[in-house]
């Protein structure tokens, strides 16, 4: 049996935020007397994560999905509730539990800029114990899976984005952490480079059998990477489950662009009661609800002369888009 | 354990950071020029003959200013200001979840750059000698030895007063302007300036209870071969070591749970 590597129990977080009126009155009661209030940006949530699991963190800017990872790695001291990650308690900072995991967060850049990234390789390598012999190995076995073997020996100023990128994983990879907590990761990167990117973090997985929490605001990297997701909305939790289950939920009706022979087809399939988008000539477009998908289409095969028909589904980011955009979406 | 975080981390952080620096020794040669300010002050005292008033010769008092302008270069530290733009800007994270506190990475930054810059300070020295061929002296090996033990020491304590005000950083976000009124007192009582034996008694008496004589000038009048309590002095640093040390860890681990990660 698979065993949960993350548990988190009632997890809060509060941050004190102060705020200033605008204008010059604003400023000067500002200067004589700060006005603070607690912020609440995580609500008590709950949730576990199996060894080997991808899980996407989904939500709006401002969820609270980089929030929670700044907590499970310990980076953020939670304000009530409790973490165990790898039998650790995240904030301790204990240095075996530091050794297992890593962090990566889109366009922050832990590499020395004017160096080489080899160096920082290296730095990074001593900083977690790894000896020469061992870190050489990996530098070698890392760059051939991200593809920057020649890449290594130049200045990290003189890098383009994405290889910067797949230096600054490189780097957070050395040890061979088996959590990884990636926040947008491809950021900024061009579409070839997030497909390389995946690619890499599919396989690492694979291979490695390492925990993956991702967040991401291009569905693509969450779709091909994530089985399940947890979506995050103003700080609490609105689903923590599969993701093809929250799309069908989403996404209860499929639709179907049907080519009639005639407009007399198209009409009368107007008029046999499946509910209608739309109809242009002997084009129409019928709404059908998943469970009766087959059914429905054995139907107006059998009744009706079809020249073509197309079912469309609706994109994932659209689906998404709904639950990030509308606060109170019931999933 | 010890030993190992000795050989490896700390010795690898230095050859990274020294190879860093190295990328920049133009910008370390003004530095190491810009630090020049005993030089002017050791003019002021001689033109109006201040000397005679605290019983040091020429020759002494020149001496004294070049030990200082070296103690100087061996002792500066800027760690308040890289803490607090890595602590804005979010740099610091990376760092904070890494089995090595982030303090280390500054440290060795600090030890890097005085390498690359003691070859400017010799330079330097070179052409004081040239206008002042009265003060060159050889200091003898136990003396210099002392010295550079005490200026480490005194890199040491201004290390840790600024890794404390650092730390501020988790609260007060601009620390650096807590910094800045501490380098007035360091200015006027560390012996840049003059040397703190110029002060009236009833000042002396209070100035060495503070850590700031021993940061220039204990290690300047030793290196010099000024006349100087060494016992005392070397006692005085480790002393304000083992009280600051304690008060770095204290407020490191209070201000981490603070830290919000801003910027990241």
């Amino acid at each position: 049996m698979v065993q949960n590597i993350i548990n988190v129990r009632n997890l809060s977080k509060s941050f004190d935020i102060s705020s200033k009126e605008p204008g010059l009155n604003g400023t000067i009661k500002h200067f004589f007397r700060r006005q603070t209030k607690s912020l609440k940006v995580i609500k008590d949530i709950s949730f576990e994560i199996k060894e080997g699991e991808i899980v996407g963190f989904l939500g709006a800017n401002g969820a609270g999905k980089t929030t929670i990872l700044k907590m499970l790695c310990g980076l953020i001291y939670p304000s009530e509730g409790s973490i165990i990650v790898s039998d650790h308690s995240p904030f301790r900072r204990k240095e075996k539990f530091l050794k297992q995991i890593t962090l990566i967060m889109g366009q922050k850049q832990q590499l020395i800029w004017d160096l080489p990234p080899i160096e920082s390789f290296y730095l990074n390598a001593s900083i977690y114990d790894v000896d020469k012999f061992e870190a050489k190995r990996r530098i070698k076995k890392l760059s051939e899976m991200l593809e920057i073997d020649d890449e290594l020996f130049i200045p990290v100023r003189k890098l383009s984005l994405g290889q910067r990128m797949k230096s600054e994983l490189l780097a957070a990879l050395i040890h061979e952490p088996n959590i990884l907590f990636l926040d947008e990761p491809t950021l900024g990167l061009d579409i070839n480079a997030q497909r390389n990117l995946r690619k890499f973090l599919q396989k690492y997985n694979k291979e490695t059998n390492a925990t993956i929490c991702l967040t991401s605001h291009y569905m693509k990297d969450i779709t091909s990477l994530c089985k399940r997701v947890i979506c995050v909305q103003e700080g609490s939790i609105s689903y923590d489950g599969e993701l093809d289950i929250l799309l069908k939920k989403l996404s209860p009706v499929k639709e179907i662009l049907i080519v009639c022979r005639s407009e007399d087809d198209a009409k009368k399939l107007e008029n046999s009661g499946f509910a209608v988008k739309n109809k242009i000539k002997n084009e129409i477009t019928l709404k059908i609800e998943n469970n009766s998908i087959t059914s429905s289409l054995k139907t107006i095969l059998n009744n009706f002369d079809i020249e073509d028909l197309f079912i469309n589904e609706p994109p994932v980011d659209e689906i998404i888009g709904r639950v990030l955009i509308k606060k109170d979406y019931d999933i | 354990m010890i030993s190992n975080l000795f050989n490896r981390k700390i010795f690898t952080l230095l050859k990274v950071q020294y190879s860093n620096m190295l990328e920049y020794r133009v910008e370390i040669a003004l530095w190491a020029i810009s630090g020049i300010i005993p030089f002017f002050m050791l003019n002021i005292w001689t033109n109006n003959n201040l000397n005679e008033s605290i019983n040091i010769s020429d020759v002494m008092l020149s001496r004294y200013f070049l030990c200082a302008f070296f103690v100087r270069q061996f002792s500066v530290v800027w760690v308040v200001f890289s803490f607090e733009e890595d602590s804005l800007m979010g740099k610091v994270s990376p760092y904070l979840i890494q089995p090595l506190n982030p303090f280390f990475r500054y440290f060795a930054q600090h030890l890097a750059e005085q390498i690359t810059r003691f070859p400017f300070a010799l330079i330097i020295a070179f052409f004081f000698f040239i206008f002042n061929p009265e003060s060159i002296w050889i200091p003898n090996l136990g003396i210099l030895f002392l010295a550079l033990v005490s200026t480490f020491l005194s890199f040491l304590i201004q290390f840790l007063i600024q890794s404390i005000v650092a730390c501020l950083c988790f609260w007060t976000e601009r620390a650096s302007s807590i910094e800045r009124l501490l380098f007035i007192p360091t200015l006027f009582l560390s012996g840049l300036l003059a040397p703190v034996v110029s002060f009236p008694a009833y000042i002396k008496s209070w100035i060495y209870l503070t850590p700031f004589p021993y940061l220039i000038d204990f290690p300047a009048n030793l290196l010099s071969g000024n006349e100087t309590n060494i016992s005392g002095g070397l006692s005085m640093q480790i002393l304000w070591i083992f009280l600051l040390f304690p008060l770095f860890k204290k407020i490191w681990s209070e201000g981490t749970k603070k830290y919000t990660a801003m910027g990241s």
